[in-house]
């Protein structure tokens, strides 16, 4: 096998999990950073966009998608249709999943389209999963290589299985120490997040390790890879350990491939950070790498808070949202917001009576879905109005109005602010 | 498009230009060019769609395009008449939505920092040459590999993949 010395030099060369996961998904040995590949991914994942994605795939003239089964429609991001045009759209969507027999289609019952996916064994390690939504970086919470596209290359890959892809470089991020009572893994990702800033991750794959990723369960790492978009990355990887495992039990039957990075794999940048004194974090409006302490936002003023999103619309976090709320009273000046994730942490959530508890302190609870994070409906700011999100986006307008302020944070934070009518000084 | 010189007056901002002030969500139920133009940037620079003049060429600093996926970002730039974007460095999906449906992007640095807001500039995206007419400079783009390029030669992802499938 090894005939000559140049082939058992390339044969030893260490890879990051990036470059493994796209030289299977390109039917190649071997990738390397910086090349261009046509990768045939596991999965394709689109929401309300597919109605987009649908007249593309007509234009191209396919007759069929590639595989039905690999498809995955949940519909989530104007849910239920808040227009006459949403609705048109989101019935295109039904019926061609009907005639293309996409099985895997999640109507407006469902959830968001990132929950969805991760809930339902839709992933899986050391796949190559594709989404036309920027969060799709989320799956990497299951150690998979997953990121977003737009409408047009998903009509491209309906009709071939396959796209062009740049083999990313790997940023190591290792995080070290316990997170203090009351500081959370999304105040962790806004740290990092304004530590390594908006485009500090621009088309890099991200791979996370340390002791504190170690001890975080799923839910958290969910909040991680998806905030990785917001640091431009391609992917974000936690990779597969026995908390993947426990989280995959019972979601999947089939077996996988597990990549991991080997030992002195090279890496374009390390970062090493001890979180152990970490205190809560709020980005700042409009840049969500406008990142501060929570002290330096404290007393001021919200007219409205969400809890939810793919970012924090999870069982622990509204867990942690009814722990702060529980025979309190929200501000009469304050509209508080919860959505969440999916039906499934729906349902769990009123079993668990954490849906008394928010009704009983006075919060107004959404369907699953998208709902204000957008922008779309469900929550849109009037000028001069400011909201506290649990959200990924602090964009200018994001939430409505351009004269409107979003702040970001964790469901901590913003449960409490809900209730005092400003962002609070938590004791930690 | 390949061999085109492109030849417009500079819409120039900073850095961070995101896609939900490209075109809000609110316009977003939209996706023909006709309909996102007259909204486009219209969160950060109000006025720019009436300025706006085909052949008009945008000049951005780093990571322009960042945030939501929408590919009725490059749409709206495209529709409003401009032919071509240039920064100093661009958030991946929409560096990837622009060469899919056709719209011109380079990426250089030193340009940016020799180009002023209004000037004329003069550009040939095919050579990645880049040329001030307002004040001296010259500069060169680094250019997409060839597979990329090909995809904007043919017009762009759909006409690319047709082409494939019909063979």
């Amino acid at each position: 096998m090894f005939d000559h010395l140049h082939t058992i030099k390339i044969e030893n060369m260490p890879f990051t999990i990036a470059e493994k996961i796209l030289a299977a998904k390109s039917g190649l040995k071997e990738v390397h950073a910086g090349e261009l590949v046509t990768a045939r991914p596991d999965k394709v994942m689109s929401h309300d966009n597919a109605g987009l994605v649908i007249r593309h795939f007509r234009t191209i003239g396919a007759a069929r998608v590639f595989d039905p089964k690999r498809i995955i429609i949940p519909l989530d991001h104007r849910a239920p249709a808040e227009s006459e045009r949403t609705a048109t759209a989101h019935k295109s969507i039904r019926e061609f999943v009907a005639e293309q027999n996409i099985e895997n289609f999640y109507d407006i019952r469902e959830g968001i389209c990132h929950q969805v996916m991760v809930e339902n064994g839709h992933v899986r390690p050391g796949e190559l999963i594709l989404g036309t939504d920027s969060h799709t970086t989320s799956y990497g919470c299951l150690a998979a290589a997953s990121t977003g596209i737009g409408a047009t290359e998903m009509a491209a890959v309906w009709a071939t299985g396959e796209l062009w892809l740049r083999v990313p470089e790997t940023i190591r991020i290792e995080v070290n120490g316990v997170l203090r009572p009351n500081v959370t893994p999304k105040d962790l990702a806004l740290f990092l997040l304004g530590e390594l800033t908006a485009r500090g991750a621009d088309y890099k794959s991200v791979e996370y390790y340390g002791a504190t990723i170690d001890s975080m369960p799923v839910s958290g790492r969910f909040t991680l890879c998806n905030m990785s978009m917001e640091m431009g990355a391609k992917f974000g990887i936690v990779p597969y350990d026995r908390e993947t495992a426990r989280y995959l039990e019972g979601r999947i039957d089939d077996e996988y491939t597990v990549f991991s990075t080997d030992p002195h794999a090279e890496y374009t940048a390390r970062r090493v950070f001890d979180v152990s004194d970490l205190t809560p974090q709020i980005a700042k409006p409009h840049r969500v790498d406008n990142v501060v302490p929570l002290a330096e936002a404290a007393g001021i003023k919200v007219d409205q808070v969400v809890i939810g999103s793919c970012t924090n619309g999870r069982i622990d976090d509204l867990r942690a949202a009814a722990g702060i709320l529980r025979d309190r009273k929200v501000s009469t000046k304050v509209r508080l917001l919860i959505v969440p994730g999916s039906r499934s942490i729906y349902l769990q959530a009123i079993r668990e009576g954490l849906m008394e508890t928010f009704i009983e302190a006075g919060a107004v609870i959404l369907n699953p879905g998208c709902g204000p994070c957008l922008g779309a409906h469900q929550g849109i700011l009037a000028p001069g109005e400011r909201c506290l999100a649990t959200t990924n986006r602090n964009f200018k307008g994001r939430m409505g109005s351009t004269e409107a302020e979003v702040y970001l944070s964790s469901p901590v934070v913003a449960a409490e602010a809900a209730i005092i009518g400003e962002i609070p000084e938590l004791a930690s | 498009m390949a061999g085109d010189t492109l030849r417009g007056r500079v819409f120039k901002y900073g850095d961070s230009v995101d896609t939900d002030v490209i075109i809000p969500a609110r316009y977003c139920t939209g996706y023909h060019p006709e309909e996102l133009a007259p909204h486009c940037l219209e969160d950060l620079d109000a006025t720019f769609a009436e300025r706006v003049h085909p052949g008009d060429i945008i000049v951005a600093g780093n990571n322009f395009g960042c945030g939501s996926s929408r590919e009725n970002a490059p749409i709206a730039i495209k529709g409003a008449g401009i032919s071509c974007v240039i920064a100093k460095s661009f958030a991946r999906i929409f560096f990837r939505n622009s060469i899919n449906i056709g719209l011109p992007i380079l990426i250089a640095p030193e340009a940016v920092e020799g180009i002023e807001d209004g000037d004329e500039i003069e550009v040939d995206p095919s050579r990645g040459i880049i040329s001030n007419l307002s004040r001296s400079g010259s500069w060169r783009a680094a250019l997409l590999p060839p597979e990329v390029q090909e995809i904007i030669e043919v017009g762009g992802l759909v006409e690319y993949v047709r082409t494939r499938l019909s063979r």
